[in-house]
């Protein structure tokens, strides 16, 4: 039976992975080749490597350790972060992508989901999208969760899946950083409402919370985490042992 | 030296890297002259299968693939590309492929339960069906990564691999020296390099 999958998230700036601090035996935890080989040998089953820098130089710079990155380690390598045309799309699957997830680069232009998917196929383009209630429903919000869109979340992700977006990355606003578990609610409607993968992203603060998450929501295919994977508090070769245990489905490596 | 066959379709990217970290001498290439001067050749492919097929014929490459498949050179087949090497597909109407093996690729939706997502994208554990050298380095149990909506049928004498999928879908095929795997061995971790490297090992009869 197919696996659920265990996802690290590396933001990268200028070249280095920023929060990554806690890991034995690496000399540079801040070396994103470095964390990506560290990561891959131990039970991850994808990596986003997501750029967060502004300046020109900063994209170049991640352009070309991207390259270094998908030429060292071959597992499934999502790219996110400034993704705002086709041309973008072209740059980081040239070097070695093997998906790319846009966000606030779809909500500027709504055609960029629907041209990148014809062009490099469905399985390609990875919805991301920041969700956070307002007045009582899901709302959309841009610019890395500080910009309210006003446009509601659901009927937002059901019109990109139609267009084209082959997974959807769901990041709870409302739980990012809480550390209090999945947003369990806001992922169910998603899951509801389409049929593609649905990631589950932000409220991680134990591994016990993927197995809620995949317990309470089996048609979640996977669960997404950034700063308790990078901090050392959740291992994942443990989370994976205790997920089976748990009978959920995992890749053991 | 194994030439990876480019027309137009795919990332290859990963799958030079892939070669290359198995330490093999690999090219990319369209050029018919590399091609039939090259030990191996594998056969990539993402997308639609019409458009794909469209696109090796048109390149002149499909003949040269059947020309080399019939003198004995091996081949290797990922995703598309071994779906490519069946008689047809039914992706979107009915589409004539290489012939090199026989069999039809029809959608999985046809045999999976509803609710089970299509494509079927992650990793899946590989069930044995039969031992063949390219997964000499291979358990029953180890996981490979599947991006696919269809599936080779009718292919039953020539499947090695299976995954269950909701049903039993075939994963990889070997007919003499043609072999193809409807997972990406080059986005597998080490099982798919593993597999990688036997089909450099396999041998070479000319």
């Amino acid at each position: 039976m197919i696996t659920k999958r265990i996802i690290p998230c590396l933001d990268v700036k200028n070249g280095r992975v920023v929060k990554g601090i806690n890991f034995k035996g690496l000399n540079d935890v801040s070396s994103p080749v470095e964390l990506a080989k560290y990561y891959s040998e131990n039970g991850a089953d994808e990596l986003v490597f997501y750029d967060i820098t502004a300046s020109a130089e900063g994209r170049a710079l991640f352009t070309d350790i991207l390259c270094e990155v998908a030429s060292t380690i071959f597992i499934p390598l999502t790219v996110g972060g400034g993704i705002n045309s086709v041309a973008d799309f072209d740059r980081v699957l040239n070097c070695g992508a093997d998906k790319v997830s846009v966000n606030s680069g779809a909500i500027r232009n709504p055609d960029l989901v629907y041209e990148a998917a014809k062009l490099y196929g469905d399985q390609c383009v990875v919805l991301s999208a920041d969700v956070k209630r307002v007045d009582g429903e899901f709302r959309i919000f841009a610019k890395g969760g500080r910009e309210d869109t006003g446009m509601e979340a659901i009927e937002w992700i059901r019109r990109c899946v139609n267009n084209g977006a082959g997974e959807v990355v769901v990041n709870s606003i409302d739980t990012d950083g809480v550390k209090g578990g999945f947003d369990l609610e806001m992922l169910d409607a998603v899951c509801n409402a389409v049929s593609v993968p649905v990631i589950a992203s932000g409220g991680a603060g134990c591994a016990q919370d993927f197995v809620t998450l995949f317990k309470t929501l089996p048609k979640v295919d996977a669960g997404l985490a950034a700063s308790i994977f990078h901090f050392g508090e959740v291992y994942i070769p443990e989370l994976k042992e205790l997920l089976k245990k748990e009978n959920i489905s995992v890749r053991l490596v | 030296m194994t030439a990876i066959i480019d027309y137009g379709v795919g990332n290859l990217f990963s799958l030079k890297s892939s070669l290359a970290a198995v330490g093999a001498e690999a090219v990319v290439s369209g050029d018919e002259k590399v091609i039939r001067s090259a030990d191996r050749i594998i056969l990539p492919g993402v997308g639609a299968f019409e458009d794909a097929m469209k696109k090796l014929v048109s390149s002149g490459l499909a003949d040269v693939v059947k020309d080399e498949a019939a003198s004995g050179k091996p081949l290797l087949g990922i995703c598309l590309g071994m779906q490519m090497l069946f008689d047809k597909s039914y992706e979107y109407g009915e589409h004539k492929g290489l012939g090199l093996i026989s069999g039809e690729v029809v959608p999985i939706e046809k045999v999976i339960p509803a609710g089970l997502k299509i494509p079927q994208i992650g990793w899946n554990a590989l069930i044995m069906k039969k031992s063949d050298p390219l997964f000499r380095y291979i358990r029953e149990g180890d996981f490979v990564y599947f991006v696919h909506s269809y599936y080779a049928a009718g292919c039953e004498d020539s499947v090695i691999a299976t995954t269950e999928y909701g049903a039993e879908l075939t994963a990889a095929v070997s007919k003499g020296n043609v072999s193809g795997c409807q997972f990406h061995p080059e986005k597998s971790g080490n099982v798919g390099l593993n597999i990688l490297r036997a089909f450099l090992e396999g041998q070479v009869s000319v």
